[in-house]
C-alpha cells in the first residue's frame, strides 16, 4: 500500500490509453475495493472520456466537412 | 436542406466571439504561431463557404471547432513533428501536491462526489469551463490531452508526432487528467443549483 493512490491513479489513467496487464488489473481492483477516493477518481476520469467522445461525435455529425 | 437560420451578418457576429478560442486551440498544437493564424483563417473561410451545410443539430461553435479539428489532424498527419509545438515533461510536476509522502490523496485533493449530472456537459457553458481548465494546464499537458481526447489520436500516434516515448505520453496524460479532474470539479461538477 505504500505507493497506493498515486500508483492507482497512474493505472486509472493508463487504462484509458492501453490494455492493462493482468497483474495491473488485479492490483488496481484490490485497491479500488478499499479506496473510495480512487473509485471516484476512476468514475470521473471515465466520465471525462465519455463527454469528450460525445463532443467529437457531435462535431462529426454536424460537420460533414472532409 | 435544413434551414440554419444563420445569415452572413449573423455568421460574422458569432465568429468574432469564437475566433480567439479557435486561435488558442490551434496555437496549442502548432509551433509556428503565424501558421496557426493562417489555419484559423482557412477554417473561417471553409465554414463560411459551407454555411448552408451547417445542420443546426449541434451548436454553431461545435460545428466550427469540428472543422478546425479536422484541419489540425490533417496538418499533424501530413507534416508531423516539424509543425507541432514543443513540450516539456517536467512542466507537470505539481501533481506531487495531490499526494502525501505515503502516496495517498492529501485532504484537499481528494475527489469529491460530483453533483452536476453528466448530461449537463452538452451545454456550451460547460465547454467554456472545460476550455479554461485545459488552458490552465502546463502546455505539454494541454497539448497531449487535447490530441488524445478532443482529436481522438492514439498515444502511439501522439508520441510519434511529438517525438517522445509512449511512456512519457502516459506520464503527461496522467498528470494532465488529474489536474483537469480537479479543475472541473471546482469549476463545474461540485456546483449544484445556481446554474440553469
Amino acid at each position: 500500500m505504500s505507493r497506493a493512490c498515486r500508483r492507482a491513479t497512474e493505472l486509472l489513467s493508463q487504462k484509458l490509453d492501453r490494455p492493462l496487464r493482468l497483474g495491473e488489473r488485479l492490483s488496481l481492483r484490490v485497491h479500488l475495493m478499499m479506496c473510495l477516493n480512487c473509485r471516484r477518481c476512476d468514475e470521473q476520469l471515465q466520465l471525462m472520456r465519455r463527454v469528450c467522445l460525445q463532443k467529437r461525435e457531435s462535431e462529426q455529425d454536424s460537420g460533414q466537412k472532409e | 436542406m435544413v434551414q440554419t437560420g444563420i445569415d452572413r451578418a449573423e455568421f460574422e457576429r458569432r465568429i468574432e466571439g469564437l475566433r480567439p478560442r479557435l486561435l488558442a486551440f490551434a496555437r496549442l498544437q502548432l509551433a509556428d504561431q503565424g501558421y496557426a493564424e493562417d489555419l484559423v483563417q482557412d477554417v473561417l473561410i471553409a465554414a463560411l463557404e459551407s454555411l448552408q451545410r451547417f445542420s443546426g443539430a449541434s451548436s454553431f461553435e461545435t460545428w466550427v471547432f469540428g472543422i478546425l479539428r479536422h484541419k489540425l489532424l490533417d496538418v499533424i498527419r501530413t507534416r508531423g513533428r516539424e509543425v507541432v509545438a514543443d513540450h516539456d515533461i517536467n512542466e507537470l510536476a505539481e501533481i506531487d501536491e495531490m499526494f502525501d509522502e505515503r502516496a495517498h490523496w492529501t485532504l484537499g485533493a481528494r475527489p469529491k462526489e460530483w453533483v452536476q449530472p453528466e448530461d449537463s456537459c452538452v451545454r456550451d457553458d460547460f465547454w467554456e469551463v472545460f476550455d479554461i481548465c485545459v488552458y490552465h494546464l502546463p502546455k505539454s499537458g494541454a497539448q497531449v490531452f487535447t490530441m488524445r481526447e478532443l482529436m481522438g489520436l492514439e498515444t502511439a500516434a501522439i508520441c510519434d508526432s511529438l517525438g517522445i516515448s509512449e511512456k512519457n505520453c502516459w506520464v503527461i496524460l496522467h498528470r494532465a487528467r488529474l489536474k483537469l479532474r480537479a479543475c472541473l470539479e471546482k469549476g463545474w461538477f461540485s456546483k449544484s443549483e445556481d446554474r440553469k
